[in-house]
């Protein structure tokens, strides 16, 4: 018999097909840390038959916008999105890569003025497609990263 | 052109944009001699604001400035001024915008310009950030190729020395690939220029051995190999050795070949190749006066 290693939500906002691993990391994007009120459910390294293995976040009581959903497509392009209302799917999509991204991910070099440690700056960063893969590129200088997980804020 | 508000990197400028500025400098060029006086700029001040040493580039502006009528403030030692006491360069900008009506900023930090231009309300000029850009730089070279060579078009240039670090040949080489410049790298493996600079240029660049290409190329562009990229001097010394413009390799060159250098340089280009017809590096550096005419009189008015 088919078992949910998460339970059922009546109400909000499941993150599927997350790549394994990588849940902390989306739940950082989405800020949701100790202070949330809502109920936040995460599976890691679930077996899946797409993925191999994957992981799934469930937020419930909350809609998350579109637009906070696509950056999770910085770190796991793959991601789908469930609205939930009654127990029932009522939209499905995949996350898509924003253009820019605004204060999520930190520029590695150090001599970037994003990292000065005084200024009143944001990091921005262009989001392209090479490869398949999701590359970002520094606004202030530059710079380019391919692996965008480990440069998250 | 599209409206030049700011400069800050080379990669804002297209082919055209280029050529546009070239020809403007050009029309500027007896100015800067001397020989004309123009006063479009009276009235107007440009605050030269370097956080690192500067003489060529600060003196340039402040020169292209004079002749053409404006007035030029110097923000240079940071002791002198409130950075020492801890002003963001934000705070910095917001202030000295509201002096000026141009600024022109050096800083240590890649991405400084783009910042500061974000928060000034005047326009900013770039003239070097960090191992960043430096594109008042790059069109005073296509400035000396065209004006030396007559022509950007078809010519064959070798980039000698530090292409790994040096913000000069990186902001030089994106804008040659936008002409049909054939361009040879010649540099010491530890300083070669990085595979991903290289990603999404297109052009006609290829790693080459200089004494093999002296007699190909009509652009010889030098710069200085940093002692301190070495680990140790003796490895400096053989590297830096091998990468020296000397006359005996020129006997070999093209005729109407020149020779660039952006200064200062220290031994790589033997001091007796100064007298040889192929030297154009102080000739290079006036050019920088009529380019940042251009630049400035097209930012400003």
């Amino acid at each position: 018999m088919k078992q949910l290693v998460v339970s059922k939500i009546k109400y909000g906002t499941v993150i599927d097909h997350i790549n394994a691993g990588k849940a902390l990391l989306v739940l950082k994007i989405l800020g949701i840390d100790e202070n949330t009120n809502e109920t936040v459910s995460m599976a890691m390294n679930v077996p899946s038959k797409k993925m191999g293995k994957k992981d799934i976040v469930k937020v419930e009581g909350k809609y998350i916008s579109e637009e906070e959903l696509n950056k999770i497509a910085l770190i796991s392009p793959r991601a789908t999105i469930n609205l939930i209302k009654d127990y029932e799917i009522i939209r499905k999509f995949n996350v898509r890569p924003p253009k820019i991204v605004e204060g999520i991910l930190n520029c590695p070099n150090r001599l970037c003025i994003t990292n000065s440690g005084k200024e009143p700056i944001n990091s921005r960063f262009y989001i392209k497609i090479e490869q398949e893969k999701v590359v970002a590129w520094c606004h202030y200088c530059g710079r380019k990263i391919s692996d965008l997980s480990k440069h998250i804020r | 052109m599209t409206e030049l508000r700011h400069l800050i990197s080379i990669d804002d400028l297209d082919r055209d944009d280029i050529i546009y500025i070239l020809n403007k400098a050009e029309t500027f060029e007896d100015v800067a001699k001397g020989k004309r006086k123009l006063q479009i700029l009276e009235g107007k001040i440009l605050a030269n604001l370097f956080f690192e040493p500067s003489t060529r580039t600060r003196v340039s502006f402040e020169v292209a400035m004079k002749r053409l009528g404006g007035d030029v403030i110097n923000i240079t030692a940071q002791e002198a001024t409130s950075i020492a006491k801890g002003e963001t360069l934000a705070d910095t900008i917001k202030v000295v915008s509201k002096y000026a009506d141009a600024i022109v900023i050096r800083h240590p930090l890649e991405g400084a310009a783009r910042f500061a231009a974000e928060n000034s309300e005047v326009p900013v000029i770039n003239a070097g950030d960090g191992a960043g850009q430096h594109p008042t730089q790059t069109l005073l070279d296509l400035y000396t190729i065209r004006k030396e060579c007559g022509k950007l078009d078809g010519i064959s240039i070798a980039l000698v020395g530090d292409l790994r670090y040096s913000r000069t040949i990186h902001s030089l080489i994106r804008a040659l690939t936008l002409f049909e410049i054939e361009i040879h790298l010649v540099s010491p493996e530890l300083l070669s220029l990085p595979k991903e600079f290289l990603e999404g240029i297109r052009g006609n660049v290829k790693k080459s051995n200089l004494e093999q290409i002296i007699n190909e190329i009509d652009v010889l562009y030098v710069t200085r190999i940093q002692k301190e990229r070495f680990l140790d001097e003796e490895e400096y010394r053989k590297v830096a050795g091998s990468y020296r413009i000397t006359t005996d390799l020129l006997k070999r060159a093209k005729d109407n070949l020149i020779i660039m250098h952006p200064l200062p340089r220290v031994d790589e280009v033997e001091v007796t190749v100064d007298f040889t017809k192929h030297a154009k590096y102080f000739q290079q550096a006036f050019y920088g006066v009529p380019v940042r005419m251009a630049i400035l009189s097209e930012v400003i008015i």
